[in-house]
């Protein structure tokens, strides 16, 4: 430790060593060094604070098998096709609420509030609809989705610019013109802003629903690991999964942000 | 006149639960002649029946206090960590460099995902759910309680400097009332977030009120039963939603 501060102090300040990075560096460096001594004080069982080290080769075992990888596809997989499915339908639902007063008056309510009820509860219904494989869990990502999408773009419909509208209508344009010309352009943001919290949600329902009933992808690997009490590798795959959770909605937020500023 | 804006305020609402009204009655037909199968979907005629079976046969007030309990400790915990550690964020300006974006990472990461780690380290128990709801709502009330206070307005704060206030009366009698109805649009959005996984983990682990509720029936097969409950568990959020939601507005309009 002494060596390294040594190392740190004689080097000339650069730019990028900032009191943030300081700063976030020793909040990392703090826990890692609380947790081993943790692990170390046996105050826990060994098998519930495993060392670092041990959850590092846990970490490194796993996301060297080949298992991982066929799994963490499986539920890609998954995920995709629930995105996909209720994103569509989000966007229709979305489009048509958006778009007529009356029917938002008449529907948007049940959307609203039914969005933030939870949506696991509804998994015993997907289970007798669509099976106990992977169709149940599709379903959950897709009813996850379908809410926070929907209403998104609904709102977004309605934000729109009425300029733009009557700019539209003034080069009379045509339906499919009005739709890729003016009201995609527009709608873009919404529409992907909704996909992320739609993402976010989708990728909770499905893996929850892969804890409670499943052979195969990352929830199932995740009960398994508590089943035979391997701490260790649980931790490894909650570790790489929240990696890749935090990642793809930060992607899909870039993405969503670049097309903005192309927008504007 | 009077009547036509009466009926333009209430037809909207009437179109919308007639046509829910409707599906559930061509469900009903649908059943009865055979063309949706009626041991995967109940006849909703049944589900209304088993209603007061639910609530009678399985203790429901008593799983509705339980789940109510479990998600006003987590509420509790996370009010007082979430703004405490918002107002440091807040004040700290270095801290808030470091710490406001894993914050929102931490948002975006499944951390219901870790119940099972959970239920290893407190038990299956009140205890491993509720922990797990506070961590999982702990995010938003962060996040919220320091953009309220960032948001206070410059001239508030000036007439504050000009009375020579205290740094902690500064802070009590104008940026914390300044902040508290963004404050609480952050609890409530925790408290939401508590309640779907509260419900959710009760559920997954077969542990306690509500959520229980619904894999018990389920596990018995009992259909009507558990559409039924899943009836309940939904009210009862829209419900809860629907109450912070008028105490939100409530809040903003004193403001």
């Amino acid at each position: 430790m002494a060596e390294i501060d040594r190392l740190i102090g004689a080097r000339p300040a650069r730019s990028w060593l900032t009191p943030v990075v300081r700063l976030r560096a020793a909040i990392v460096l703090g826990v890692l060094v609380v947790w081993q001594l943790l692990a170390v004080s046996r105050l826990f069982y060994s098998d519930v604070v495993p060392t670092l080290n041990t959850v590092a080769e846990a970490l490194a075992k796993l996301l060297a098998s080949g298992d991982f990888y066929w799994n963490l596809w499986v539920t890609i997989d998954e995920i995709a096709l629930g995105l996909a499915i209720g994103g569509v339908c989000g966007l229709i639902a979305g489009l048509i609420i958006g778009g007529n007063k009356f029917v938002a008056a008449a529907f948007e309510r049940y959307l609203y509030y039914l969005g933030p009820t939870p949506k696991i509860i509804f998994f015993p219904v997907m289970i007798m609809w669509f099976g106990t494989g992977a169709g149940s869990k599709i379903a959950m990502g897709a009813v996850s989705c379908f809410f926070p999408i929907a209403l998104n773009v609904a709102a977004g419909m309605r934000q729109i610019d009425g300029v733009l509208i009557k700019v539209g209508r003034s080069f009379r344009a045509n339906p499919w013109q009005m739709a890729t010309k003016i009201y995609m352009p527009a709608l873009c943001y919404p529409i992907v802003n909704g996909l992320r919290l739609g993402l976010g949600v989708a990728l909770i329902g499905t893996l929850l629903a892969e804890t409670k009933l499943s052979n195969r992808g990352i929830g199932f690997l995740v009960i398994q690991a508590y089943a035979n009490f391997d701490m260790p590798r649980m931790y490894a795959i909650l570790i790489a999964l929240f990696v890749l959770a935090i990642g793809a909605n930060a992607l899909v937020a870039r993405a969503g942000g670049l097309a903005d500023i192309k927008h504007k | 006149m009077s009547v036509a804006v009466t009926a333009r305020r209430w037809l909207p609402p009437t179109v919308g639960l007639g046509s829910f009204v409707l599906v559930l009655v061509a469900v009903e037909i649908l059943i009865r002649i055979g063309a949706i199968n009626r041991f995967i979907v109940p006849l909703p005629s049944d589900i209304a029946k088993s209603f007061a079976r639910v609530v009678i046969e399985e203790d429901i007030a008593h799983r509705f206090l339980l789940t109510a309990w479990e998600c006003l400790a987590a509420g509790v915990l996370l009010t007082v960590v979430g703004v405490a550690f918002g107002v440091l964020l807040h004040h700290v300006r270095l801290i808030r460099l470091a710490c406001e974006t894993w914050v929102a990472a931490m948002a975006s990461a499944p951390l219901v995902l870790a119940y099972p780690l959970f239920l290893v380290l407190f038990g299956r128990s009140a205890l491993s759910i509720i922990m797990l709801a506070f961590i999982a709502g702990l995010a938003p009330v962060i996040l919220k309680t320091v953009e309220g206070l960032s948001a206070t307005r410059r001239v508030l704060v000036d007439v504050g400097r000009s009375f020579k206030l205290s740094p902690a009366q500064q802070f009590w009698k104008i940026l914390f009332p300044s902040a508290l109805p963004t404050i609480f649009v952050g609890i409530r959005l925790g408290l939401i977030f508590a309640l779907i996984n509260v419900v959710g983990v009760e559920f997954l682990i077969n542990f306690g009120g509500l959520g229980q509720l619904i894999n018990e029936l389920a596990e018995r097969y009992d259909l009507p039963g558990t559409y039924a409950a899943i009836c309940f568990v939904i009210l009862v959020s829209v419900l809860f939603f629907a109450t912070t939601e008028r105490i939100e507005r409530w809040l903003r309009s004193t403001a």
